[in-house]
């Protein structure tokens, strides 16, 4: 019995906090180099940030991706938003990233995290899971799976962030 | 007791933090329930149905941070575990829980956690819920950077084997064996400052691990104490990226390996070159005897110590996915090579819109085994197995395939996926079966997806593969309908055209709803028995047919 009155005063104590924003937790992945960084150095001068969990066997993943690379360069004009992409790719397919990332030509910011502490500490289920990050570093609105078309929703997002408009979800 | 202590200590942190820091804590997590009903259906195997008809499994994640603290908890409840997952996971509660600390440099972590050495040869502890693989230790955790550009690892716990209920009571049970190890990595241009900006970038690592393990064995002297190192360096120099690693274990009979005293190595390489619109990628990797887990008794994916990644393309579309290559931890040498290129936009192959071609080879063989001397067979129990010569590849073909994919966009509204594999699987080896015929196989397919507006989208998939063997020919059609952001509508089928003794259909229509992040997801369908794998590690799927409901949340 106990043990259930702690779990709800957790959640109780949770709930409160729900109405606050939520920062990146640290954790450490690595870039393309294979350097270990913190995720809590991942930043864009105050501005907007899409953070992108995928993996390179992960086919809406890697649509999603590739329909936000053909306007990419007009997003970031409008908005200076910066994507980053961390890929939860293991050992198996780790060292695939970076020839595969080149070969489709994306010019995203790129991370690994091989054993998914990441991902893990996102609370991420399941890949494709786009969080969208204001000028702080907060989340302020995210979104699991893709179909066709979502990046419309995600760009108009992202202008409202960048016009430092709240967001509901 | 012990849960109530630990969550009292839980609890304490999190309100003591939550009051000190005025309200800057965090709390999040996620939640994730599979619910299946069993009918049984004798057309595709599904001859006994689960006396519950309905089974369930369920996880909740819940987190909490407050500056340099978080602390955590997973509950889990699987009622009965669904088929095809192992049934002693069958206990209700909370047996993941952890608290750290993080702070600069310093990270302490204590209780559940996981964690990965170099490429995880001698050290990978992670979950994975879709195999079937939950292996985290039950411990202490260390990480340290006393100066940029070196981190220091150690770790020091138990293996989970299972949540069960046992008499009534769910407990997490841990496996027998002691995990104790350590790793550190040191970034050379970090380290020396007139390096620091130089094209040429280079990473050292090393690692070593050991398990203890009580020797109980009445017929053998078994090694209580298993050490294994390893060793691995990552040079990235502009476009190009090697990375080698080298891992040794000392011997270490188990019932993988049929309790031989040989010990084990494996060695893993890599290269890369990419430049904007070209990706090309080598692999070479070589295992002997490198099996490595806290129980030297325990099989399938149970105490898993280690993870071998598989050398060979990780297939998503079904049919591509119908013969699985798995990592054969008792030996294997297989090579892989990728190559991507994108065609520019305007130009004659590249069209409009540019095009990507991609081309993928990989193989896999035997290790050379000789036997030690006349009177002794490969292998044998008790012995030291048999030696083998590190450069010489076995004569026997465990695996190949070569895969070509045409990712082609022909106007705003259309893209085309065309694939093309050519495979050659060794039945016996990888199903650790005997008497099986080898499949080879061609497989077709072409994923078409047509935008009728910027909202609705139609995506078709129609797939084949051609071969003699196991169960004949198969094809497959896919229809989906996707309403941005909230819809999908998706409904298969699946035949098994080739079979001389039945030709099946398989059948599955689903509908899934999207919000934010949760995803509900409704189908009804019939299941084929299979195999389904993800890194290096497989889990059976046995056939069913039935609904099944699915739910994921994150907050």
């Amino acid at each position: 019995m106990r043990k259930y009155f702690i779990i709800t005063v957790m959640v109780l104590f949770g709930f409160e906090c729900f109405a606050q924003q939520k920062g990146i937790p640290m954790v450490e992945v690595k870039n393309l180099d294979n350097k270990t960084v913190k995720t809590t150095d991942i930043s864009n001068n105050g501005k907007p940030i899409i953070l992108d969990f995928w993996a390179t066997w992960c086919k809406p993943c890697v649509k999603e991706l590739t329909a936000i690379s053909e306007n990419y360069e007009t997003w970031q004009k409008e908005t200076g938003v910066k994507l980053v992409a961390v890929s939860i790719d293991d050992a198996r397919t780790m060292s695939k990233v970076a020839p595969f990332v080149n070969g489709k030509g994306w010019e995203y910011e790129f991370y690994l995290d091989p054993n998914s502490d990441f991902k893990r500490a996102m609370n991420v289920v399941n890949v494709p899971h786009t969080f969208l990050l204001d000028g702080k570093g907060n989340v302020v609105w995210q979104h699991t799976t893709y179909a066709d078309g979502d990046e419309n929703e995600l760009f108009e997002m992202v202008k409202k962030v960048a016009k430092g408009e709240e967001i509901k979800q | 007791m012990k849960h109530n202590f630990i969550f009292t200590i839980i609890f304490f942190v999190v309100t003591g933090t939550y009051a000190q820091t005025e309200n800057q804590g965090q709390f999040h997590g996620n939640f994730q329930t599979d619910i299946q009903t069993y009918y049984k259906d004798t057309t595709i195997g599904a001859n006994t149905v689960p006396a519950e008809k309905m089974l369930m499994n369920s996880y909740a994640n819940f987190n909490y941070t407050n500056g340099p603290i978080s602390a955590g908890v997973r509950f889990e409840a699987c009622l009965n575990p669904l088929e095809g997952f192992s049934k002693n996971n069958n206990g209700v509660g909370f047996p993941h829980k952890y608290i750290t600390y993080n702070k600069d440099d310093i990270e302490i972590t204590a209780g559940s956690f996981y964690e990965q050495f170099g490429s995880g040869l001698i050290l990978r502890s992670y979950e994975d819920k879709t195999v079937d693989i939950d292996n985290s230790l039950e411990g202490f955790s260390m990480k340290f950077s006393p100066v940029k550009g070196v981190l220091l690892k150690g770790v020091y716990g138990k293996q989970r084997s299972y949540f069960s209920d046992v008499n009534g009571n769910s407990q997490l049970i841990t496996g027998p064996g002691i995990v104790r190890g350590f790793d550190g990595e040191i970034n050379v241009n970090d380290i020396f400052p007139k390096l620091e900006n130089k094209r040429t970038q280079v990473i050292l690592g090393g690692s070593f691990v050991s398990k203890f393990q009580e020797d109980q064995n009445p017929s053998f002297v078994l090694p209580q104490n298993v050490g294994a190192w390893a060793g691995r360096i990552n040079i990235n120099s502009g476009k190009v990226n090697f990375s080698a690693e080298y891992a040794n274990k000392m011997n270490d009979p188990t019932a993988d390996n049929n309790y031989i005293y040989k010990n084990g190595e494996a060695l893993l390489l890599n290269i890369s070159y990419s430049k904007k619109g070209l990706g090309a990628y080598l692999s070479a990797k070589r295992v002997d005897n490198m099996s490595f887990r806290s129980n030297r008794d325990a099989t399938l994916n149970n105490l898993l110590l280690n993870v071998l990644p598989d050398i060979t393309k990780e297939q998503t579309y079904t049919l591509n996915a119908m013969y699985p290559y798995a990592t054969q931890p008792n030996g294997e040498v297989g090579f892989q090579a990728d190559v991507s290129y994108k065609f520019k936009k305007e130009s004659p192959v590249g069209g409009k819109y540019g095009t990507n071609i991609s081309l993928n080879f990989s193989r896999v063989n035997s290790i050379d085994k000789q036997a030690i001397n006349d009177t002794t067979a490969i292998g044998q129990k008790g012995t030291l197995g048999y030696s083998s010569d590190f450069f010489k590849i076995g004569n026997e073909l465990y695996y190949q395939d070569i895969n070509l994919e045409i990712n082609k966009k022909l106007s705003e509204k259309l893209v085309v996926v065309l694939t093309y594999m050519d495979l050659f699987y060794n039945f016996n080896i990888i199903r650790g079966m005997t008497g099986h015929e080898n499949v080879k196989a061609n497989i077709g397919l072409a994923d078409i997806t047509y935008h009728i507006n910027s909202k609705n989208t139609i995506r078709t998939e129609w797939q084949a593969l051609f071969t003699k063997q196991d169960q004949g020919s198969w094809a497959m059609g896919l229809a989906e309908y996707s309403i941005s952001p909230h819809w999908f509508f998706d409904a298969y089928d699946l035949y098994n055209y080739g079979n001389q003794d039945q030709k099946v259909h398989y059948f599955t229509a689903a509908t899934v709803y999207v919000r934010g992040t949760n995803r509900f997801q409704l189908s009804y369908g019939k299941q084929r028995a299979g195999i389904l794998c993800v890194g290096g590690v497989c889990r059976q799927v046995p056939a069913s047919n039935g609904f099944a409901i699915s739910v994921t949340s994150s907050f």
